[in-house]
């Protein structure tokens, strides 16, 4: 028999929770309706004008393509440049924040309340995380950045094994070796994870802890108070939605180019838009089916057969590549790391343009803009942790697993082109001529098997993709529908499919690059939005019972 | 003949269960039954309250307000899930199940052309329960 219970106004949650008193009623500004058969929930003006906005730019850059990827090709290399300090030292002060919050006694606060439990398990949850975080970038990168950045963009001076006829000089090759996998692991460990860690745990802290809706404005709550739920609130969350839609709309295109060079490779498959198209297709198709199961039926799933793939490649790779010297680079690489990430991570007085400008600058934008989509999602996966729990799990982990996929794949690459630079495949496609989707396949070449590992590459590119496209849509969906997570599934499939869309019009048209660079130009605003971001955690977090 | 009848609720859309809740009532006097209003939430922050433990209260004020109003029997039953939109239909069933319904009676709109994909959540529930099962049409 139910009680009977005043419940005129909310209930408190018996203190163990510092819940934001505000009049704001999740959904007031949404639009509810029917549409034909299908019903929609949309949050009024970020779902209109990000979607309007998104049309709009997909003409402009298919109608005035030349000067669409003039201004945008321009831009990047022009913010890079000019703001590299300001990328470099705003991921410092992300890694130096996080850390402090694990040894403070803030790391004691529960997410979601003092009395909340897990709702995954280490491994659903960590393989959630990781497969929307960076998968598919460890696919696209693990063999190409390593052997660059040991023969070709000299991190903080560092002299190339090579001369510049391509013969090797002995004397440098330690050095190198170490520095390409340091410089690469430096990209993939610390920075980019807190990055995510600071969005997810804003979004986590202000949705689970302060009952405000889970969407990007949130998090603003200490700093701005009731104007969050204007315009100001407005714009933070309809550039989330453009940064996502975006970013996973030209990720989807370089992802089919990708998986045509690898079937090209494989099975001599023609490249060309046709093939990239029914890639697009096939791969939105997928994410469709997951989308409709859900979150656990669906993206926690592809999420652990993401893992279980790619662990059995990483271990096939171990195992069939100089296994003992594998080990020893791991241990190198991560020495290194540890003695370079100082001088890697110093904002001013470098000369290595080429690699701290075009490669860390490029990566700390692309990451932070790619932080809203990824940050959403891990929010919405980690309630029940502890803020220690969770910074050590997001932060330290897959950083770890990072340098181990580096070590392994960076490591058997650059053994292949030390050891046999005139046979290897790698140094032919990675440094004699520059050409990136083929450089995993080039290093699983120089391995047995290779015409099965290639295939379960291909697999595991498509199936990363499915992963990020359809967390991806469910994010957007979420900040689309105000913080909503229970919105009408049509909704979801609204942007999977426009997704798909945009990726296809683009890829058709032209303009996939020149929009990447402006999902890189949003990450300058983003860095501001993050670093206040930190201050509003810290005021958050200080409110809390422990 | 019937000993507990489940009633899941959308308390978003409380006006629309008219019908269906004076059949629930007429139901339970008839048969001295025992009525489980059963509502599905989110771990996230909804119109409906800023967590889960908001969200029961709301539900079971509702349950005894209704069953006060009619004199029946009542209790809530609270189900939290990650995804609501999609998982709904299965904890549903799974509810009938482990609360021993024999009878579930739910509110539910008229079939349209959207059904031909997603079958409405009534419609799941019938063709799925092990319990009748009595759709009340919008």
């Amino acid at each position: 028999m139910a009680e009977p219970e005043d419940i005129q106004g909310i209930p408190a949650p018996e203190g163990e929770t510092q819940i934001i008193d505000t009049d704001y009623e999740i959904g007031q500004d949404n639009l509810e309706g029917q549409l034909g058969p299908f019903g929609f929930d949309v949050h009024n003006p970020v779902f209109l004008v990000s979607a309007l906005t998104i049309v709009a730019f997909v003409f402009y850059a298919l109608a005035l393509p030349e000067q669409a990827s003039a201004v945008f090709g321009a831009m990047r290399p022009w913010l890079t440049s000019t703001f590299d300090w300001f990328f470099l030292s705003a991921a410092d002060i992300f890694v130096i924040f996080c850390l402090a919050l694990i040894v403070s006694p803030y790391g004691a606060v529960r997410l979601g309340g003092t009395d909340a439990e897990p709702d995954y398990t280490y491994i659903g949850w960590f393989a959630m995380l990781f497969a929307a975080g960076m998968g598919i970038g460890l696919m696209f990168f693990g063999v190409l950045e390593p052997v660059y950045h040991m023969a070709i963009s000299q991190p903080l001076g560092t002299p190339s094994p090579f001369d510049a006829d391509g013969n090797l000089i002995p004397a440098n090759v330690e050095r190198a070796k170490e520095m390409g996998l340091a410089a690469t692991i430096y990209h993939w460990g610390l920075h980019p994870w807190a990055i995510y860690a600071v969005v997810a745990l804003a979004l986590a802290l202000f949705s689970y802890n302060k009952g405000l809706p889970l969407t990007i404005r949130s998090a603003f709550y200490p700093i701005f108070g009731e104007k969050i739920w204007g315009w100001t609130g407005h714009v933070i969350d309809i550039l989330a939605v453009f940064a996502t839609l975006f970013g996973l709309a030209t990720s989807l295109g370089f992802g089919a180019q990708q998986a045509n060079a690898g079937l090209n490779h494989v099975f001599g498959v023609p490249i060309n838009t046709t093939v990239q198209i029914v890639l697009i297709t096939i791969i939105t198709g997928i994410a469709l089916f997951s989308v409709l199961r859900g979150l656990d039926g669906g993206v926690k799933l592809l999420s652990e057969i993401n893992m279980g793939i790619a662990a059995l490649l990483l271990v096939f790779v171990l195992l069939a590549g100089p296994t003992l010297a594998i080990f020893t680079d791991f241990g190198k690489g991560l020495l290194a790391y540890a003695k370079d990430i100082i001088p890697l991570s110093n904002p001013v007085g470098r000369t290595d343009d080429v690699y701290r400008d075009g490669w860390t600058a490029f990566y700390w934008a692309w990451w932070i803009s790619w932080s809203p989509f990824v940050g959403m999602f891990i929010a919405r996966v980690s309630r029940g942790r502890t803020v220690r729990e969770f910074i050590i799990c997001v932060l330290l982990i897959p950083s770890l697993v990072c340098v181990l996929w580096m070590a392994v794949f960076g490591g058997v690459a650059i053994d292949q082109v030390i050891s046999d630079p005139a046979g290897s495949l790698v140094k032919a496609n990675v440094i004699d001529s520059y050409n990136p989707p083929l450089s995993l396949f080039a290093m699983l070449e120089g391995l047995p098997l290779s015409s099965i590992t290639s295939v379960i590459a291909i697999v595991l590119v498509i199936v990363f993709f499915v992963t990020s496209s359809d967390s991806g849509s469910l994010v957007i969906d979420t900040i689309t529908a105000g913080g909503k997570v229970d919105a009408p599934v049509p909704q979801r499939v609204f942007w999977a499919t426009f997704e798909g869309a945009v990726a296809i019009v683009l890829l058709v048209g032209g303009g996939l690059s020149a929009l990447q660079a402006m999902v890189i130009s949003t990450g300058l605003p983003f860095t501001l939005v993050l670093l206040v971001m930190c201050w509003a955690i810290f005021k958050g977090l200080r409110s809390e019972p422990r | 003949m019937f000993n507990k009848i489940m009633v899941p609720v959308d308390l978003r859309h409380v006006e629309k269960m008219g019908k269906a809740l004076s059949i629930v009532a007429e139901l339970a006097t008839t048969h001295d039954a025992d009525v489980i209003f059963v509502g599905v939430t989110s771990p996230e922050p909804n119109a409906l309250g800023h967590n889960p433990k908001e969200y029961e209260a709301r539900l079971k004020e509702f349950a005894s307000s209704k069953a006060a109003e009619k004199g029946y029997r009542s209790a809530a039953h609270m189900i939290v899930a990650h995804d609501p939109a999609i998982d709904l239909d299965k904890h549903l069933l799974e509810a009938s199940k482990t609360l021993g319904t024999d009878l579930v009676v739910m509110a539910t709109h008229l079939p349209n052309v959207a059904d031909y994909v997603w079958a409405s959540h009534g419609g799941h529930l019938a063709a799925h329960a092990q319990a009748s099962v009595f759709l009340v049409r919008g």
